[in-house]
């Protein structure tokens, strides 16, 4: 913030503090409507949650009742289905993670630099993050990756290889590309900004020194977007925790239980089975989850906050 | 000064790049204007007698006008009632700070860290109790809730940049709070409103968790409408690729406007 004095006005640094009392009490009218609708939401479907989660509810058999104790956990954690889509939302989340935030400090960089069209290029190569999931997927499971029609296949094809079934033989590498392709664009914008906010002057000084691409990149570029690296790797984890439409309109969590995450697992639990009570059990597991990011996530914030 | 030649491997490099990523898109464009004969054919043809038949026939059996209108209606709504409660919210914690103002800002942050599927389940049971399910209302209510931490965060940063000086001037003269907000800062703050109402637009626009399962017959957004081309009867794809130009134009075209609020939004300030 310029200094008022700088911009040549009266100094009246000190006037917000003449008042603090009746300052902070009628801006509360202010605040207030945002609080309490926000802590609704917060603290209503959590406390629904954890108290399902406890009890046996079946929306099919309203005959069943009472409290579960810690059976729906039990049932749960003993499901052998649980820990599939454990690993399939721990594989999707690492791999998109891998790709996008790999890919995207190197596409970066090279859009860092000067090019013909740089403008352009990068319009097209952020465009599929304004592309709504259901249209992604769609249009790659038909489009592109159709064993026998898709785009994928007549290329295979054409430099003599045989073409994939990709749903079929490797289901949750599809979705993976899908989703990458999607988060892709997100952590490319992210870090670019980060990169053009890196002062010009130490990079001169780097050069100057004689520090080549490969060494400017290693010592200079890179722990200058250490920062912005947590930031993407947090939110997209946020996201990609709960990835749904995705896999509901290309496999619908199969074949089997292939592409079943824990966020559709859930889902089949609650409204295709109508179990509450395990589904619950379910949605608070996903929360706990979630908060360990979180818990990191707000802490980096909360850092950059203090300026 | 850059050499002749590391331009023309960087321009090779990035325009390979954006060909690639661009090129899902640009191949459903096209397949959109192709008879479903063409958009399946093998090899896939690239110069075809272009056809009109498919957004006619969208337009005409899907009702898709009802789905693209269900999304301008929440999208729309959601925005509006998230920026009208996020705006005095973003004003008083920036311009009268408050020791609780930064727990409070770091509090509305983790409220947006709840997965969405963990409470699914209790948000479908209030909807369906309370006559919700499957109405606008209820999304433009789940789309607020969702998006109002962004707002207020991101109406925040830019309220910060607005030089306080101005609004003390008016304080002098004897304006009050509300007074101040409405006929100082509000004008001054436009650009940042209208960037902070496009992110949301955006995101409520292809919101897909909420929409696909809480909507049914009526009050089905856009999202909803494509997914129903993923049933496994008969392959359209010239049709699914007609709806899916229709239903993303508008937003990619705001989308490519908003791209530096978008960072700042998405990244709740933690990257300018």
């Amino acid at each position: 913030m310029p200094s008022s004095a700088a911009l040549g006005v009266a100094p009246t640094a000190n006037a917000p503090a003449r008042r603090p009392a009746r300052r902070s009490l009628s801006t509360l009218p202010f605040l207030a409507p945002s609080v309490i609708v926000l802590l609704l939401w917060m603290i209503v479907p959590l406390a629904m949650t954890l108290h399902f989660s406890f009890i046996r509810y079946n929306l099919l058999n309203p005959a069943l009742g009472g409290f579960a104790g810690w059976s729906n956990y039990e049932f749960l954690l003993t499901d052998p289905a649980l820990w599939t889509a454990l690993a399939n939302t721990l594989l999707l989340v690492g791999w998109v993670l891998v790709i996008t935030v790999g890919l995207g400090t190197l596409l970066a960089v090279l859009f860092d630099q000067d090019f013909p069209g740089r403008g352009i290029a990068r319009l097209l190569v952020i465009a599929p993050f304004f592309v709504m999931p259901t249209v992604s997927a769609l249009i790659w499971k038909n489009l592109m990756m159709h064993p026998i029609n898709g785009v994928m296949a007549f290329v295979s094809r054409s430099l003599g290889f045989t073409p994939v079934d990709w749903f079929a033989e490797f289901p949750l590498t599809s979705v993976i590309i899908i989703v990458a392709w999607q988060w892709l664009p997100f952590a490319l914008l992210i870090l670019l900004t980060a990169i053009q906010s890196l002062d010009h002057e130490q990079r001169e000084a780097a050069r100057m020194d004689g520090a080549g691409p490969v060494s400017m990149f290693v010592f200079i570029i890179l722990p200058h977007l250490g920062r912005a690296i947590g930031v993407v790797v947090m939110i997209e984890t946020i996201f990609l925790l709960t990835v749904f439409a995705e896999i509901l309109v290309t496999t619908s969590g199969g074949p089997g239980l292939a592409t079943t995450n824990l966020a559709f697992l859930i889902y089949m639990r609650a409204l295709l089975e109508f179990d509450v009570g395990g589904a619950s059990a379910g949605g608070v597991i996903a929360i706990v989850l979630a908060n360990i990011v979180a818990f990191f996530l707000v802490r980096a914030i909360a850092r950059n906050l203090a300026t | 000064m850059q050499s002749t030649r590391s331009r023309i491997v960087h321009a090779a490099l990035g325009w390979t790049v954006a060909l690639v990523m661009f090129f899902p898109i640009f191949w459903m464009l096209l397949t959109g204007f192709k008879t479903e004969m063409d958009a399946i054919a093998t090899p896939p043809t690239l110069f075809f007698a272009p056809t009109l038949e498919n957004y006619a026939e969208v337009h005409q059996r899907a009702d898709y006008l009802r789905f693209a209108g269900n999304s301008v209606v929440i999208s729309f709504a959601g925005t509006a009632l998230a920026i009208a409660l996020a705006v005095p919210a973003a004003y008083a914690m920036a311009f009268f700070p408050t020791k609780r103002t930064r727990s409070t800002l770091l509090w509305m942050l983790s409220t947006k860290m709840l997965p969405p599927v963990g409470v699914l389940v209790p948000i479908y049971l209030l909807a369906r109790d309370s006559g919700l399910l499957d109405t606008r209302t209820g999304l433009v209510i789940i789309y607020t809730l969702i998006n109002l931490p962004i707002a207020v965060w991101m109406l925040y940063t830019f309220f910060k940049e607005v030089p306080h000086e101005i609004l003390e001037a008016g304080r002098m003269d004897g304006a009050g709070p509300r007074q101040e907000l409405v006929h100082l800062l509000l004008p001054l703050a436009v650009p940042g409103i209208a960037s902070t109402a496009l992110l949301l637009l955006i995101l409520c626009w292809n919101e897909a968790f909420w929409s696909l399962n809480l909507t049914a017959a009526n009050a089905a957004p856009l999202t909803a409408f494509i997914a129903s081309f993923s049933s496994p009867e008969g392959l359209f794809w010239a049709k699914l690729s007609a709806a899916s130009t229709m239903a993303i134009a508008p937003i990619l075209v705001l989308g490519w406007f908003s791209q530096r609020q978008l960072v700042r939004g998405l990244t709740f300030g933690a990257v300018k």
